[in-house]
């Protein structure tokens, strides 16, 4: 980004032209239902596995989006695929295909930058 | 023959029935329920500035006998046929056929059942209400507490229950639940100074004039608390409170909250007998089943079908204000129509 008065220090920043966009595009390639989500919560809310430790589905989507794939790679885990959030997800979004993708993803695909 | 005839005499069709008739027009109103008046009639306030709703239908009322306007009560329009001629046929439960020129539908929309969302346990659940409820049980004026007696403590209020939402079909906003939740809200400050207001939302929609400082003025002035994040599912806790479960989105964590009452914000949908126009003469509806207008911005009464025109909600969820506009442009429309 060009400067233009204003300074942030670049680590507190994020940089959309350097944004790593390999995995959100596979995963919207084979599920497009994965752009329309709001980042209502709902699949957090209700989460059988958010109940017990730190996984946010919710958040996944935006650190997959941001292209952070060191932490989710431990997440996706905890994930123990029950679909509840399938049941609520207010747009639609097939979120256990997804998680499935995100797997997939990362084991097969070359996402280095 | 008549001139037009006017499907549904809530605010929408006895507004525009009054104009046509000041233009000369020969009206019939059909209303398929006992009295006119339509969803209005339900409500305690209006937002935003807080007017009486039963002053509305009161205005409407006078302005009908006035004018001796013929409305047919209890009379439900099974089909509408159009003539060879350009002219209609409307037929009705009455086993009379009504010929007319044109036909206004202004049947409006009917409230999501609740009970469809289970897992927030409307009629399940004795401390859950929807806004309807709550806008009854304000305009009966009935004391402030729980059914058994108890004082209200902490109130929540749901956003979005039956809008935005692909599992309940509706895809659609039904735009005046959040400035409703926020008008409720503030009214229940009102009357429990000490409760704790909370309101579930996914975003907020201040569209209209008044509505983004009726906000500012729950948050400033009355402390009500707004969380965003959409709700998953209620229980019942052992003495009857219910407990909510969401995520604080902004906060990025679950949480549990017990509350006395739930409020959950209901939104719109369209009539059922919108289908049966659409089946008799073609009517074109949109994705979310209200009547889909011929132009949204150049000729938003007028339907793919000559002739028949719109007024107020039956093309989608719209407020009193914004339905009071559309009926008043749609009388213009049936005129201009008539006139050719």
């Amino acid at each position: 980004m060009k400067k233009f008065g204003f300074t942030t220090a670049q680590s507190r920043s994020i940089d959309y032209d350097k944004v790593n966009t390999k995995l959100i595009k596979y995963i919207i390639e084979n599920e497009s239902s994965f752009s329309t989500c709001i980042s209502c919560g709902a699949c957090t809310a209700t989460c059988s596995a958010g109940n017990i430790t730190h996984f946010n589905i919710r958040r996944l989507n935006i650190q997959i989006r941001l292209g952070k794939y060191e932490t989710i790679k431990q997440e996706i885990d905890k994930c123990m695929l029950c679909g509840k959030c399938m049941l609520v997800c207010p747009r639609g979004i097939n979120t256990r295909n997804v998680i499935m993708l995100i797997k997939k993803g990362l084991t097969t695909l070359d996402l280095s930058d | 023959m008549i001139d037009v005839l006017i499907i549904g005499s809530g605010i929408a069709g006895l507004e525009a029935a009054c104009n046509l008739y000041e233009s000369g027009k020969e009206i019939f109103l059909l209303e398929k329920e006992k009295n006119v008046g339509g969803n209005v009639q339900n409500w305690d306030t209006l937002f935003p500035d807080g007017k009486n709703a039963r002053d509305i239908i009161s205005y409407y009322m006078q302005e009908i006998q006035a004018r001796q306007i013929t409305t047919y009560l209890n009379t439900y329009v099974t089909g509408i046929h159009k003539c060879v001629d350009g002219t209609f046929e409307v037929h009705t439960s009455r086993d009379i056929v009504f010929k007319c020129k044109t036909v206004l539908i202004a049947t409006g929309y009917s409230l999501f059942n609740a009970e469809r969302k289970e897992e927030y346990g409307y009629q399940i659940y004795e401390n859950v209400v929807t806004s309807a409820d709550l806008e009854k049980r304000f305009a009966q004026q009935s004391k402030n507490q729980l059914p058994n007696g108890k004082p209200l403590h902490r109130i929540a209020f749901i956003h979005c229950v039956g809008s935005r939402d692909e599992k309940s079909g509706n895809h659609y906003c039904s735009k005046v639940c959040c400035i409703t939740a926020v008008k409720q809200a503030i009214k229940m400050k009102q009357l429990v100074p000490d409760v704790e207001v909370f309101c579930f939302y996914m975003d907020l929609r201040m569209y209209g004039p008044g509505f983004e400082e009726k906000y500012r003025e729950a948050q400033e002035k009355w402390g009500i608390q707004f969380i965003r994040g959409r709700v998953s599912e209620v229980a019942e806790t052992l003495d009857k409170r219910l407990q909510v479960k969401a995520e604080d989105t902004l906060a990025a964590r679950p949480f549990k909250l017990e509350v006395d009452m739930l409020v959950l914000m209901i939104g719109m949908e369209s009539q059922a007998s919108t289908a049966l126009f659409q089946k008799s003469c073609g009517l074109k509806c949109a994705d979310s089943r209200f009547i889909q207008p011929y132009q949204h911005h150049l000729d938003s009464n007028a339907t793919n079908v000559k002739g028949v025109f719109t007024a107020g909600a039956c093309i989608g969820p719209l407020s009193v204000f914004d339905t009071i506009n559309h009926a008043r442009s749609a009388a213009i429309s049936v005129s201009n129509f008539l006139a050719e």
